[in-house]
Parts: structure tokens; C-alpha cells; sequence
């Protein structure tokens, strides 16, 4: 009886534990894709963000697509994305405002070493994919609505090809786990830079094609409308927004990855006052 | 072959050099599992003893529901605790999604049809006899049913083995309400998952093998209680 008591009681101190708060700072919700994650930049940006104790960030990354879909809800308070197209539209439907295009870094395509369907060499995106295309060779898509995915769907476009065959797989993950599938498959993917480089010493794929007008990734910071959405944290917010285009974090992301990965991984567009 | 060698040997490198981040991880995983279960515990014990020992119609398909509970997929238990606790969503006031409360939530609601399905079973094998002759003897309903649990304790430990063994090695539930984020919701298992992805395998084993240790621990802590019990008696 008493044993029980004490096992039901030492079964509650956790309870107790999960509870105690700190004191109370402003939470900030940050949506973004997984290739600022990917690469660590966000942990290092966030670690500053909220060394003076006034926020906490909590920083959901998922696809661009569905960090916007956060942002269509009113989940998120601000939202650092790659998908220029849809970003345009959300701000035009009025779920956003400040729309910041800051940060650019590109894409790669990747294939395995023995290069099957003969893409090296090839200078634009398009032309890549149509011999990845007519060589019917494995090719993993994110096919998640990230920025990623809309960018391969727009070079699957204007190649004139509907990408629908047999080893044409839909992988529905971020951008790691998409490099680790299309790793193990010997398939042709396109990925960003930056979650290529960092995963690099994992992976024997090589880059196939790049440099293309095409290939070029624009990261924009996107504000939550406090007139649509009364109850997303509006002043915290514009206070990341405000500590993402200041100068000390062009710095920081000027000189991110040099030490690491041996180059620079974004590439700042922004001009801080 | 190598990198799994590899792997292994880094893996308990950063274990046995103290990493505090898998340390944090851990700790987090533990608080999350054990409050849940512990919440399903004083939740469902009540309940399960409840529909045990009441007549009341439809009562075999109040039981069949909670039966398929059991096997209640973790994905489906965190959409729903995450729609519900959406800003948008009816309980969205309490601020609770990507915190490690709402987490605790969504693994209370994959527990609790677990703790209250093995209570009503382990109860409905207490003989009616003696629980009647307890009634019999002056107890009130609650007594009696107190009584029963004391005879019944053994299994009820095994019911909070059961639970907590689901919940801590669970990722689904706390991926989706938690969102996996460092410092404040990443979980043993959603780490093994990013970790895994992102092709850092002596990370994914460390963690892995954190998980199996927590695992074993807290099993082996219950298992002592519940033979102690035995050897008790």
C-alpha cells in the first residue's frame, strides 16, 4: 500500500520537473525549410537571437510549402522561405507582409559517379533533366511542396518534360533524407547547396550540373499579418526579422560554412542600415 | 561494413565523453514518457477499475473501444492533440504546441487506452466473489475497489511497463506536436530520426543506444518493484 504511494508519487515528479517554466520570455514562432536547419545556421543564428533572454524561438523546419501553410493558419509569426512564387501569391492573398528577399545561395543537380545518363557537362538545368529524362534513370523528388520540389517541378517544365516513370520516385522528406535515399538508389536529385556540402562526407553522389541562371535559391523573411492574424506575436516577430537583416548576422552568415565546409554557403543580398 | 564499426566506436565516444546534448535529449524523453504515463496511470487505473466493476449498457462496447485504443497510431494521436492545440484550434489559448506539454498530451491520450484496457482485464480476473464479500463486509464501493487493486498490484506494474515502454519509444505523436526542435522538443527517437536522415550515423547509434538504455533502465526499476512484490508475498 504504502509502496504503491510512494511508486504513484515518484511517478509524478517528472510532472513537476516538465513544468517549471523560466521566466517568462516571449515566444516567437519561426517557420523554415529544412535546409537552414540542415546545415546549422539556424541553431547557431537562434543561439543569438535569444542570448539576451527576451525570446525564445521555437523554430519549425519543414518544407517551404508547408511552413507557408503554417503561415495560412496563423500558426507561424514569421516564415524564412525559398519558393518565390508561392511567397508572392501569400503576400498578395494577405497572410503576410514585409516579404524581404535577403539571402541567395543555388542548386545542384547530383548524380552517381558513373553518370549514366551522361548529364556532366550539360551548362543549363533544363537540358539535364531532359537526358535524365529520356535515359528514364532513378530520379528522387522531394515531392514535399518545399521550395525544392517547386523548383525541380519548374525545371521538369521548362524541359517540356512530365517527370512520370518508373524510377521517377516521390520520396514526401526533407532534403537530407532525400540525399540519403537518392544516395543509396544511385539516382539523380537536385538539392541545395548548402544541405549538400554539409552532408558531403556522408555522400558518394557528385554534382552533375550547376551554375545555371536557373539554379539560383532566393531565401525571403516573411512576416505573419497581425491585421489577419490577431493573435501571432507581431512584436516578436519583427524583432527576429529586425535581428536576421542587421549587420552583425550579415557577418556571421557571410563567414558561415567557410571554417566548416571550406566555402561560403549563403550568400547575403541584403543591405542592413 | 566499416562505417558500422565506425559508427559504434564514435557513437560510444560521445556517450562516454559526457556529450550534454545527448545528456539534455535523454532527460527530455524521460520527463515527457514518465509524466504521461504517470497521468495515464491516475487516469486510467479509475476508469478501468470503473468499468470493470459497473453494469451499465453497452458496456461491452465501451470495453471493444478501448481495446482498439490500444492500438492507437501515434501519428493519429499527435494530428488530433495538434489540431486541437493550433492557434486555430479550439484549445490553441494555452500556447501548449511545440512545448513539451503538448507533447506530454499527446502521449497521455496513446497511453491512457493502454493503462485502462490492462485495469479492466487484470480487475475482471478478481474473483466476484471477493469483491462482493468485501462489499458485504461494509466497505463502500471505492474500498472495495482499492482492496481488489492491492491484490491485482503485480499486474498494474506490468500495465505501466507496457505503457511506458510504448510511449518512450514513440516518434511519431511527439514529431508532429513537438516539431523537433533543438534545446526544447527533440526527443531520443525524433533525434535518431534527423540524425539518421542527415547520414550522421554515430550520432543516430549514440542516441539509439541512449534510447535502449533508457529504455532498459526504467523497465528495470519497475521490473525490481514488481519482484520485490512477489518475493513479498
Amino acid at each position: 500500500m504504502k509502496k504503491i504511494k510512494i511508486f504513484l508519487l515518484l511517478l509524478a515528479v517528472p510532472l513537476f520537473l516538465g513544468c517549471q517554466q523560466p521566466a517568462p520570455r516571449s515566444v516567437v514562432r519561426l517557420a523554415t525549410t529544412t535546409s537552414v536547419r540542415d546545415t546549422g545556421l539556424l541553431d547557431m543564428l537562434n543561439e543569438e537571437f535569444q542570448k539576451d533572454g527576451r525570446y525564445t524561438l521555437q523554430a519549425i523546419a519543414v518544407g517551404s510549402g508547408q511552413a507557408m501553410r503554417l503561415g495560412r493558419t496563423g500558426e507561424a509569426d514569421i516564415l524564412w522561405v525559398h519558393s518565390p512564387d508561392d511567397e508572392v501569391k501569400f503576400i498578395e492573398e494577405g497572410y503576410g507582409t514585409d516579404r524581404t528577399t535577403f539571402l541567395h545561395n543555388d542548386f545542384v543537380i547530383l548524380g552517381p559517379a558513373a553518370d549514366p545518363a551522361r548529364v556532366k557537362g550539360s551548362k543549363k538545368a533544363a537540358d539535364a533533366f531532359k537526358k535524365i529524362a529520356a535515359a528514364r534513370a532513378p530520379f528522387i523528388s522531394r515531392a514535399d511542396q518545399s521550395g525544392t520540389h517547386k523548383k525541380e517541378l519548374k525545371i521538369w517544365a521548362s524541359a517540356g518534360v512530365k517527370p512520370a516513370w518508373e524510377l521517377y520516385l516521390e520520396a514526401g522528406q526533407g532534403m537530407a533524407g532525400t540525399l540519403s535515399i537518392a544516395e543509396e538508389k544511385k539516382a539523380y536529385v537536385l538539392a541545395d547547396r548548402s544541405t549538400y556540402l554539409s552532408m558531403a562526407r556522408n555522400l558518394k553522389l557528385a554534382i552533375v550540373c550547376e551554375g545555371d541562371d536557373l539554379l539560383i535559391n532566393r531565401y525571403s523573411l516573411i512576416l505573419a499579418n497581425p491585421a489577419r492574424f490577431p493573435k501571432v506575436n507581431a512584436a516578436g516577430a519583427r524583432a527576429y526579422f529586425d535581428f536576421v537583416l542587421s549587420k552583425p548576422v550579415k557577418e556571421t552568415i557571410e563567414k558561415f560554412g567557410v571554417e566548416k565546409y571550406g566555402r561560403q554557403l549563403f550568400f547575403y543580398d541584403y543591405a542592413p542600415k | 561494413m566499416e562505417f558500422i564499426l565506425e559508427g559504434f566506436r564514435k557513437a560510444l565516444q560521445l556517450i562516454f565523453s559526457g556529450n550534454p546534448e545527448i545528456f539534455a535529449i535523454a532527460r527530455l524523453s524521460l520527463t515527457v514518457s514518465l509524466a504521461a504515463t504517470a497521468l495515464a496511470v491516475l487516469a486510467g487505473v479509475p476508469l478501468g477499475s470503473w468499468i470493470a466493476v459497473k453494469k451499465f449498457p453497452l458496456k461491452k462496447l465501451l470495453i471493444a473501444l478501448v481495446n482498439t485504443g490500444m492500438g492507437l497510431p501515434p501519428v493519429v494521436a499527435g494530428l488530433v492533440v495538434m489540431l486541437l492545440l493550433a492557434r486555430s484550434g479550439p484549445l490553441g489559448f494555452l500556447n501548449w504546441l511545440y512545448t513539451p506539454k503538448g507533447m506530454i498530451v499527446a502521449q497521455f491520450i496513446i497511453a491512457l487506452p493502454i493503462i485502462t484496457a490492462l485495469s479492466v482485464s487484470a480487475m475482471q480476473n478478481v474473483d466476484p466473489k471477493f469483491y462482493n464479500q468485501i462489499l458485504a463486509l461494509g466497505a463502500s464501493e471505492r474500498q472495495a475497489v482499492w482492496v481488489c487493486l492491492k491484490e491485482i498490484r503485480l499486474t498494474m506494474v506490468a500495465a505501466v511497463i507496457a505503457g511506458f515502454g510504448r510511449l518512450v519509444a514513440e516518434v511519431g505523436a511527439v514529431m508532429i506536436v513537438g516539431g523537433n526542435i533543438r534545446h526544447q522538443t527533440r526527443m531520443l527517437t525524433t533525434a535518431t530520426v534527423m540524425e539518421t536522415q542527415m547520414g550522421n550515423f554515430d550520432m543516430a547509434i549514440a542516441i539509439g543506444l541512449v534510447l535502449l538504455a533508457v529504455g532498459f533502465i526504467v523497465n528495470l526499476a519497475l521490473t525490481l518493484i514488481q519482484q520485490n512484490k512477489v518475493l513479498a508475498r
